[in-house]
């Protein structure tokens, strides 16, 4: 029985450095090659030893696949192409190959330059390991090989991400890499169709939360945002520079312009300009609604937003930051934190989940005294809000593209193990699917049933068909008969006689004759005139010939009649039939 | 299989696939060549045209001032122009299952064929074909709707009076199916059916034959057509074994050739296709390969006219006008070559000097046209995607706006009016010269021989184009920028892909009529393309000898192969056949049920025979002394051999039974039926089953 396997090397009942092996049809697969950001050693990376002890992993994987941009998801990819040493195909989406290789430099810089590391990647590797990569676009069926395919989906949530539907024969496997299922206010939804893939691996972020509409999370931010301008304090909110930033962006642009707002709103980095460029240049992948309008306003222009520097983090009054990376692990976002944190005017505003280790993670666990590096502390007074704006689907979004897709069993990874335990029950109670969280290192092993493709032979089907009549009745299915011939790689299914022709063979008849007795008075002809009518009523449904030369046919069967030499009332039955006949039905007759 | 020919326009084909009981519509382009027997539509008043003599025939028999009005010795008709539309006669419209676009100037009829006509099927397009196809079609829409004309003419098509008219008004054909263009509201409509694909997706069904069966249940509570229905069970057939796959055409943004095809049969469509590197994907060409049948359509236009020679020649002679104070009129499309126009223009105006110039493009589409352009990133070639990774903005054209080289305006009424100056450049539509802005030019710049009027598209004769506007001082220039396969280069892809049967218009087989000692201008072929004109119905030719099936797995795990030959194995299938939707499986047959109880019996009887599987065939021969040593091992001893023509006669003695061999068969003749299943055993082991 054909069997696909997939072992996570990260992502597996955790969240980070995503990077999952897939097997499926002999065919070997990574999905996503990303980092950890609660880590700083070797747990930094996904464990490619697994996959070989020694050297390049070019030969043991078919291809690459990333779903977006985000480091927890395409971190690790130089280091892997250049360092561990991979040259097959990388995919990846126009945006995601666009945007990827600053996330990806601006990574390096941070760890490099900042906290001076050595032996990590460089700036030529991220630009050699871009050269691999092969674009994607949505709904295009990408040949990676003769057997293997690959076809991306609209995934919703970062501009670029996508599910990928992996198929090899009949066999396939879905990842959705992470998804949003409501569209928001720069990005339209997830959608796939009813592929009915083998495995369905989704991610898990938000197995057990159901969030409230996304109007009144909306409203509540603005709230909390407003009332800390109000009475004067500073508003800081993490956040990686692509993405949820565009959309909290946009939020507070409509706000400050309906409410005539005048504080200040910063976006640190020089990354700004640049990313909303890359939302401009690739507005067929926002939503519905920006898309339409562009012409007439691009809502990627901001008025009220303006960059920053690092001297505005001592101005008095009120102002609002935007800054990166979002889980307050390193950068700018946490020199801001450090210098805020001692006022309770302030604000910090989680917009997204923050991985354990983080100083996110930390403070919205309550944690108030921070230990910093050089064993100083923190103490955070200022106020800690979090709003869950990340793009993730929450467990009803994933029952719901589990009702989309179909698939016959269910993967989790890229989530808490003990939230995955409940969601697991759910599907398994809901769907009466199997559904597996692997561990990290942890292969799960489903054993598929693929149907086998074969050519019919025209003809033959033709002969089925027309027996059949033009409408088969579904309650009587019909039966047909032929012969397999398998050459080579070809599996061919025709009638016997094209078999035997096919395969250059003579046909070789098989014919029994043995004799009857049966006492009957008449003549040989009547005899064998009593059996025909007999026949003829009794096997309704064949054809019998009663032929002039003194035999009667039954299909391919003889019967001749002949009186004893001895008694003339006793006559002899010659009966001579073929191998393929039904013996049965002269006995029936009996 | 058979291809119903509704457009005889070679590069605005429309042409209706009938394959595997699923009807497929290839493009639906609109020939606007018809307009040119019309009178332009100025947009402000204009006293030529208005004082312009009505048309009396010779004789003064006929008098149709009114309708019709003669310029410079040639008769054009007063009214709003017309269209010519593909033929609709052929065959039923709302039988169509799918339309297939290929290329946003192959849409334009659309709403003539999905409106009114009782077509339920679905659009296939891709995004930029989509997008700005929609914005062509307003463009049309707009330039029509602007300057109404509550006239109509239609005494001059009655046959008695157009065979009186002179030409080329007398040659025009099919007159009474010309048609005013379509409503915005038909537009929309007609664009809602559009589904978008993406190149070499497999289009193989929509969301899901659940959904089938709602909207269908759906459409029985609510009033029910049986037409309906059917249309309900088409589009599953469709979807359950033929499918459809759009490919890179390399002409414009967007631009697909498409595949269609099932387990066995493939047919390519290629329309417009180019090879030249410009701004959009390169053409995929290996994709095509295989194929049965290989329609072609949309070659270029001008086979002798290079486009890069063309665009030098552009370039010269515009740099020329501006140098000696005049204006360059350049009527053109709002999207597609004009892309290539200011690409060029961008490296050329500061070598040229004439980075002071104005360049004016005038469309009420001009600035969507533009701005759609910059965001196709996954559409276009290699060197304008690499630039949005940057991120910069795919075309140069957006450096000009921002410089204020290159200025859009919706029309040349408002800012235009008081912004323009002169000498410049205006790019506007149509090229036709018959509505749209680019009258307004023509009347304006057409008296002074200083201006120059640049020819770029190469849809309509230029020379017919200018007739209404004679005696004209302007200068013109023609160079007709046709980006699409020559001669050569088509017969070098045919090469490659080597289709079993080439498709093509009739224009193809023969040289033009202008150049007919040019035997290298048509396709020459083995076997010759089959060609086509306006209402031609071909039978496809096919050779088609298997069939796709499925063995579920329960039956492929219960098959028996038996190797007969080194590689070759086979083995017999008895199983049950499902099809359904062109679609078939096998399974295993299921056990029959238990038999009713003896009341039933009598009944069994009755019943037509069960069918049982028959025997396997056999094949092979059975070797006399083997077989005899085998019949020894079975305690048989006695056995007289007698030998015959054909083989070996067998008697069994003690058994009173004759076994007869031959090469090619055995006959058994034995009256004990465990003797004779025991010797039926013994020989089967000498044969193959197949």
């Amino acid at each position: 029985m054909p069997e696909i396997k997939v072992t996570p090397l990260g992502a597996g009942q955790d969240v980070g450095r995503s990077c999952i092996l897939v097997s499926i049809g002999g065919k070997n697969i990574m999905l996503d090659c990303g980092m950890h950001m609660g880590y700083n050693d070797d747990r930094r990376f996904p464990d490619f030893s697994y996959i070989t002890q020694n050297g390049r992993l070019t030969d043991f994987l078919d291809c690459l696949i990333i779903s977006h941009f985000h480091l927890d998801h395409c971190g690790a990819l130089p280091y892997m192409s250049e360092m561990v040493g991979y040259d097959g195909p990388i995919y990846m989406t126009h945006p995601t190959k666009a945007i990827c290789p600053i996330l990806l430099e601006d990574f390096r810089k941070i760890t490099v330059d900042k906290k001076g590391e050595t032996n990590f990647f460089t700036s030529q590797m991220i630009k050699d390991c871009m050269k691999k990569v092969i674009p994607l676009n949505l709904h295009q069926t990408v040949q990676v090989d003769d057997e293997l395919e690959i076809k991306a989906y609209y995934a919703g949530h970062v501009l670029g991400a996508a599910m990928v539907h992996i198929k090899v024969g009949s066999e396939s496997v879905v990842y959705t890499g992470d998804y949003n299922m409501t569209p928001d206010r720069h990005l339209g939804a997830a959608w796939i169709d009813k592929c009915r893939p083998d495995i369905l691996i989704s991610e898990s972020t938000y197995a057990t939360t159901i969030r409230d509409s996304k109007r009144c999370r909306e409203r509540d931010f603005l709230k909390k945002v407003h009332e800390s301008i109000e009475r004067g304090g500073k508003v800081l909110i993490p956040v990686f520079a692509l993405g949820r930033a565009q959309e909290l962006c946009i939020l507070l642009e409509t706000f400050w312009e309906r409410m005539n707002l005048k504080a200040p709103i910063y976006f640190s980095t020089g990354l700004t300009e640049k990313a909303n460029h890359y939302y401009k240049l690739f507005i067929t992948w926002t939503n519905q609604k920006i898309r339409k309008t562009f012409v007439q306003r691009n809502m990627f222009e901001f008025k009220h937003i303006k960059a920053f520097d690092r001297s505005y983090a001592d101005n008095p009054g009120p102002m609002v930051v935007f800054a990166t990376p979002g889980m307050l692990h390193a950068g700018q976002s946490l020199q801001i934190f450090k210098k805020w944190a001692g006022n309770e005017k302030n604000m910090v505003i989680m917009p997204g989940y923050c991985v354990q280790g983080t100083i996110g993670h930390k403070i919205l666990n309550g944690q108030r005294k921070l230990e910093m590096e050089g064993r100083a502390t923190l103490d955070v007074k200022l106020q800690v809000e979090y709003m869950s704006f990340s793009a993730h689907a929450d467990a009803k979004g994933i029952m719901q593209l589990i009702r989309m897709a179909e698939p016959r069993n269910m993967l989790l990874v890229h989530g808490e193990a003990v939230k995955m335990e409940f969601l697991k029950g759910k599907i398994e109670q809901e769907f009466s699917i199997d559904c597996y969280m692997p561990a990290n290192g942890e292969t799960t092993t489903v054993t598929t049933n693929p149907s086998v493709p074969v050519d019919i032979s025209l003809n033959l089907l033709k002969r089925e068909m027309a027996l059949g009549g033009p409408l088969p009745d579904p309650k009587k299915p019909r039966t047909m008969h032929g012969t397999l011939i398998m050459k080579e790689n070809s599996l061919k299914l025709v009638s016997s006689e094209q078999a035997l022709k096919e395969l250059g063979l003579n046909e070789h008849q098989l014919r029994f004759t043995c004799h009857v007795q049966l006492q009957d008075p008449h003549s040989d002809a009547d005899t064998l005139h009593r059996i025909y009518t007999h026949l003829k009523s009794v096997l309704k449904g064949y054809t019998i010939q009663h032929l002039p030369d003194g035999t009667v046919i039954v299909e391919s069967i003889v019967i001749k009649v002949s009186s004893s030499a001895e008694d003339s009332n006793t006559k002899v039955l010659l009966l001579s039939w073929s191998y393929q006949e039904v013996l049965n039905i002269l006995k029936r007759s009996k | 299989m058979k291809l119903y020919c509704l457009s005889g326009h070679p590069t605005l084909p429309c042409n209706v696939l009938k394959f595997k009981s699923t009807t497929i519509m290839l493009d639906c382009g609109l020939d606007t060549t018809s307009v040119l027997n019309f009178l332009p539509l100025p947009l402000v008043h204009s006293p030529r045209l208005s004082k312009l003599p009505g048309w009396v025939s010779k004789d003064g028999t006929i008098n149709l001032e009114k309708e019709l009005k003669e310029c410079a010795g040639r008769v054009f008709v007063d009214a709003q122009p017309e269209f010519c539309l593909p033929e609709r006669e052929l065959l039923d419209l709302s039988t169509i299952d799918v339309i297939l676009i290929s290329n946003y100037h192959c849409m334009m009829a659309l709403p003539y064929i999905t409106e009114h006509t009782g077509f339920t099927g679905t659009v296939y397009a891709t995004e930029p074909t989509l997008q700005i196809g929609r914005l062509l079609m307003e463009e049309l829409v707009n330039f029509m709707e602007r300057v109404p004309k509550a006239q109509s003419a239609t005494s001059w098509k009655n046959k008695e009076i157009q065979r009186m008219l002179p030409g080329p008004l007398k040659d025009a054909v099919d007159v009474w199916m010309w048609k005013r263009c379509y409503s915005m509201q038909e537009v929309n409509s007609a664009l809602s059916k559009v589904q978008l694909v993406g190149y070499s997706q497999k289009v193989v069904r929509i969301d899901s034959v659940q959904e089938i069966f709602k909207i269908s249940h759906f459409c029985f509570r609510a009033v029910v057509t049986s037409r309906l229905f059917s249309r309900l069970f088409f589009l599953q057939e469709l979807f359950g074994a033929v499918q459809v796959s759009p490919l890179s055409s390399g002409y414009s943004l967007g631009s697909s050739n498409w595949i269609i095809q099932s387990h066995h049969e493939k047919v390519s469509y290629v329309s417009g296709s180019s090879l030249l590197t410009t701004h959009p994907q390169p053409m995929d060409q290996s994709s095509l390969k295989n194929s049965d049948v290989l329609i072609l359509t949309g070659l270029t236009q001008m086979p002798t006219a290079n486009p890069d020679g063309m665009l030098g020649e552009f370039c010269s002679n515009l740099a020329m006008t501006i140098r000696a104070g005049g204006n360059v009129l350049v009527p053109c499309y709002s999207s597609g070559v004009i892309y290539d126009l200011l690409e060029c223009l961008y490296q050329f105006i500061e070598s040229a000097n004439l980075g002071t110039t104005p360049f004016y493009f005038i469309s009420p589409i001009a600035n969507s046209s533009l701005e759609f352009s910059q965001i196709f990133a996954e559409w276009l070639c290699h060197n304008k995607q690499t630039k949005v990774y940057l991120p910069e903005p795919p075309f140069p054209h957006a450096e000009l706006i921002q410089t204020n080289k290159l200025k859009h305006y919706p029309s040349i009424h408002g800012d235009f009016s008081s912004e323009f100056r002169q000498p410049c450049v205006v790019f506007t539509g149509h090229p036709s010269l018959r509505f749209g802005d680019v009258v307004h030019f023509m009347e304006l710049w057409g008296k002074s021989s200083l201006n120059t009027i640049i020819f770029t598209e190469p849809d309509f004769s230029y020379l017919d184009a200018l007739a209404p506007y004679q005696p004209l001082a302007m200068k013109c220039v023609y160079c007709p920028i046709d980006t699409r396969l020559n001669f050569h280069q088509v017969s070098k892809l045919l090469k490659e892909v080597q289709p079993l049967h080439v498709v093509c218009p009739e224009q193809y087989t023969q040289p033009p009529l202008t150049q007919s000692h040019r035997s290298d201008l048509m396709l020459e072929l083995q076997p010759p393309p089959m060609p086509y004109r306006r209402c031609s119905v071909l039978n496809l030719p096919f050779r088609r000898r298997y069939e796709r099936i499925y063995i579920l797995p329960e039956l492929a795990n219960s098959l028996v192969p038996s190797e007969i030959k080194p590689g070759v194995s086979v083995a017999t299938v008895s199983a049950l056949l499902h099809s359904k939707d062109n679609k078939h499986t096998l399974q295993s047959v299921p056990k029959p049920p238990p038999m009713p109880p003896s009341k039933k019996r009598k009944r069994v009887i009755e019943e037509p025979p069960v069918a049982l599987a028959p025997k396997p065939m056999l094949s092979g021969a059975v070797a006399l002394e083997a077989f005899l040593a085998t019949l020894q091992k079975h305690g048989i001893t006695e056995v007289k051999v007698e030998e015959t023509a054909d083989g070996h006669i067998l008697h069994l003695q003690a058994e009173d039974t004759l076994i007869q061999l031959e090469e090619d068969g055995t006959h058994i003749v034995c009256d004990s039926e465990p003797l004779r299943t025991t010797l039926r055993d013994l020989v089967l082991r000498f044969l193959q089953k197949l």
